[in-house]
């Protein structure tokens, strides 16, 4: 039992296991409160979410999931070095509109490569959106989270305006659909499951490509290594400040993916001009304190996500708000931010029975 | 004239609201408490002191149900500060992570309860709160024109509240207190304060200030209540960068904010012929923040242990 509470994988997942099992509890509450007589069937339909259609629900997850993955990867990865990556609503809809500009513009491009060179130039323009806030905290000293928080709203009218200017249906006011050969194929997968976008696929090559570089490379040892402390990387040889810029630029690139996996996905969703930040930039938060920054963390947390949200959205039929899993999520991340610290506790408890023998054996 | 008058009174809806909350966040930063969760505070105070509104509007003389739904916006933003205030200072809770999960929460929580209780999201409510003339004040030429026409109690209201932060901040011990307390805690703590009250109260006058600025957001420029604040309480945190932590400043920093979203929302006669973009205007507001933090960063006036658990043992 001792051996199972050292270990920092299972108390990380035992952390995250509490967060989630606590924003339930107060789900389950509320959904009382809100409704005594269909509450079973409720909070039932809402834990078995995807499931409960069959094939084609667990399609929806993937699909739902694909784009929260991309933010909470980016999230993830920013934390790693240290940096709070509140940018993603902003990167997310910057990649998002790059994406359908090409997907709309370029039908020049031949099929095979016209989605991928989509998705190339929605990460270059998400890198760009984080690499602002990068510089000015590696070079200026300025906390990114505030520089974050300001460059997603210079996204979100920079895009609303371009749109009106470029690929805009006025009718619906949102863009233009794309071209079918910049919709991302199926790999296949689609005789698993028919409605399954090919987004995931490219989503779960990312985690994977994210969990080498972070956890095999040079370059993911240097940004942890500043994300630990910035001045002892400095003193081991590690430029610091090209480091946080470099974090920046991947957590941009991954969020601006995220937004082109959505548009590019085949499902007929156009990004609509209203002056609402991208909620899946902050969903990719929640997702990312779940999944405790780790790639393969972040995948589950993914996942788990949006099959709640189905499930919320499914708890309809019995009258309820699909609004109750967003409270689920907040609750959840709020008890992640104390698991950090519970977590905190149990480590330091150990430590301080550790000393003393330390002592005896001098 | 009457376009200069129309601009200065449009202005108003924005600025005073503007004002109030980066004064919420002020109280917060100051103590050391970052407060990213404005914009939740601003909905769920706007949320209670409408859905007072919608349903004692009637029955009551309206300025009167204005201060009291004002202070029912006011202390139920409180109570949401409470959720960030125990995270943040007694669980010493990531505080940014912890303002995140308030801002998911506080739309999510609205637009359930509207909907539970009257199966729409949104909650209407009529304006009657519009004063069109302050006895004796309002014959003033030219100024009772500008001040005390066409106005609302709230404008005075956000005035008292800036000399009222200014003279808490810079003129009472507890105002001193409070800024030791963000400025480095474990020197306060050895003095004899009680970090963790204050940074409590810090935390708690931030919310009754953003839950009534939420409330006075919505009144004059809405007739509905749709769980959302369209950005302000983001707004009001670079508002409060901008005026660089001081009140006077986040005065004049609220007051040009205000200003470029009037011109961009109703438009200025004599710039329209320039035909320069709405977008021009919208987004000059989160430029200039960000080019004023690039240019006082090397000195910067944030409290500098603004984000910090206070940690007793540290020194």
């Amino acid at each position: 039992m001792k051996k199972l509470f050292k270990s920092e994988a299972s108390l990380n997942f035992a952390s995250s296991v509490t967060a989630i099992i606590a924003g339930l509890i107060i789900g389950l509450i509320v959904i009382i409160i809100a409704n005594p007589s269909n509450a079973l069937n409720g909070f039932l339909t809402l834990i078995q979410g995807g499931f409960s259609n069959g094939t084609r629900g667990i399609g929806q997850v993937l699909n739902n999931a694909t784009p929260i993955i991309l933010t909470g990867l980016s999230v993830g990865f920013a934390f790693k070095t240290g940096l709070f990556n509140i940018g993603t609503p902003g990167q997310f809809v910057v990649g998002a509109f790059v994406a359908i500009y090409i997907g709309v513009e370029w039908t020049f491009l031949p099929g095979a490569i016209h989605w991928l060179v989509a998705i190339i130039f929605a990460a270059l323009a998400g890198a760009l959106w984080g690499c602002v806030p990068g510089i000015m905290k590696a070079y200026l000293n300025v906390n990114e989270v505030i520089a974050s928080i300001i460059m997603n709203y210079i996204g979100m009218y920079t895009v609303n305006y371009i749109v009106p200017l470029t690929v805009f249906n006025i009718n619906k006011n949102e863009t233009l659909p794309v071209a079918s050969s910049a919709v991302i194929p199926q790999f296949g997968i689609e005789h698993l499951i028919p409605n399954v976008n090919g987004g995931i696929v490219i989503a779960i090559i990312l985690v994977i490509v994210i969990h080498i570089i972070l956890n095999k490379s040079v370059l993911g040892y240097e940004l942890k290594a500043c994300g630990f402390n910035r001045d002892a990387s400095k003193y081991a040889g590690i430029n610091a400040k090209q480091k946080i810029v470099c974090s920046m630029m991947i957590a941009g690139a991954l969020a601006g993916i995220g937004g082109a996996l959505v548009y590019l996905g085949g499902t007929g969703k156009c990004l609509a001009v209203v002056d609402t930040l991208a909620p899946e930039g902050f969903n990719g938060i929640a997702v990312a304190l779940l999944g405790l920054s780790s790639p393969f963390g972040i995948l589950a947390a993914g996942l788990f996500i949006a099959h709640l949200t189905i499930g919320g959205s499914l708890m309809q039929i019995y009258g309820f708000i699909p609004q109750i899993v967003d409270i689920i999520i907040a609750i959840i991340i709020y008890f992640s931010a104390f698991a950090l610290m519970v977590k905190g506790i149990l480590a330091n408890g150990f430590h301080f029975k550790k000393k003393p023998k330390v002592k005896e054996g001098q | 004239m009457s376009d200069i008058l129309f601009l200065f009174q449009q202005t108003m809806f924005f600025f005073i609201p503007l004002l109030i909350v980066a004064l919420g966040g002020l109280f917060s930063e100051r103590s050391g408490i970052i407060n990213i969760a404005l914009e939740g505070m601003m909905i769920i105070g706007a949320f209670a002191g409408i859905f007072f509104i919608h349903f004692f509007q009637q029955s009551m003389d309206p300025q009167i149900c204005l201060l009291v739904a004002l202070l029912i916006a006011g202390l139920s933003g409180t109570l949401f500060a409470l959720f960030h205030a125990i995270a943040s200072i007694n669980m010493k809770a990531d505080q940014t992570i912890s303002g995140t999960a308030l801002n998911m929460f506080a739309p999510a929580f609205c637009i359930f309860v509207a909907r539970l209780v009257q199966q729409t999201q949104q909650v209407e409510f009529s304006n009657t709160f519009r004063i069109t003339k302050v006895p004796v004040l309002g014959d003033i030429p030219f100024i009772g024109e500008f001040l005390f026409q066409n106005t609302y109690i709230t404008n005075f209201l956000g005035i008292l509240i800036l000399v009222l932060s200014w003279l808490i901040l810079y003129k009472t011990r507890f105002g001193l207190r409070l800024r030791s307390c963000g400025e480095l805690p474990q020197a306060a703590d050895s003095a004899g304060i009680n970090v963790y009250k204050i940074r409590y109260a810090g935390t708690l006058i931030s919310g009754f200030l953003a839950g009534m600025g939420g409330l006075i957001f919505i009144v004059p420029t809405s007739t509905n209540f749709n769980a959302d604040v369209a950005g302000y309480g983001f707004l009001a945190l670079a508002v409060l960068i901008f005026g660089q932590w001081k009140p006077w400043h986040i005065a004049g920093a609220a007051f040009f904010f205000g200003f470029m979203k009037t011109i961009a929302s109703a438009g200025l006669p004599f710039l329209a012929s320039l035909s320069i973009p709405n977008y021009f205007y919208k987004i000059t507001p989160y430029v200039a923040t960000l080019i004023v933090l690039a240019f006082t960063s090397k000195n910067s006036a944030a409290p500098r242990a603004e984000g910090e658990p206070f940690d007793k043992g540290k020194r």
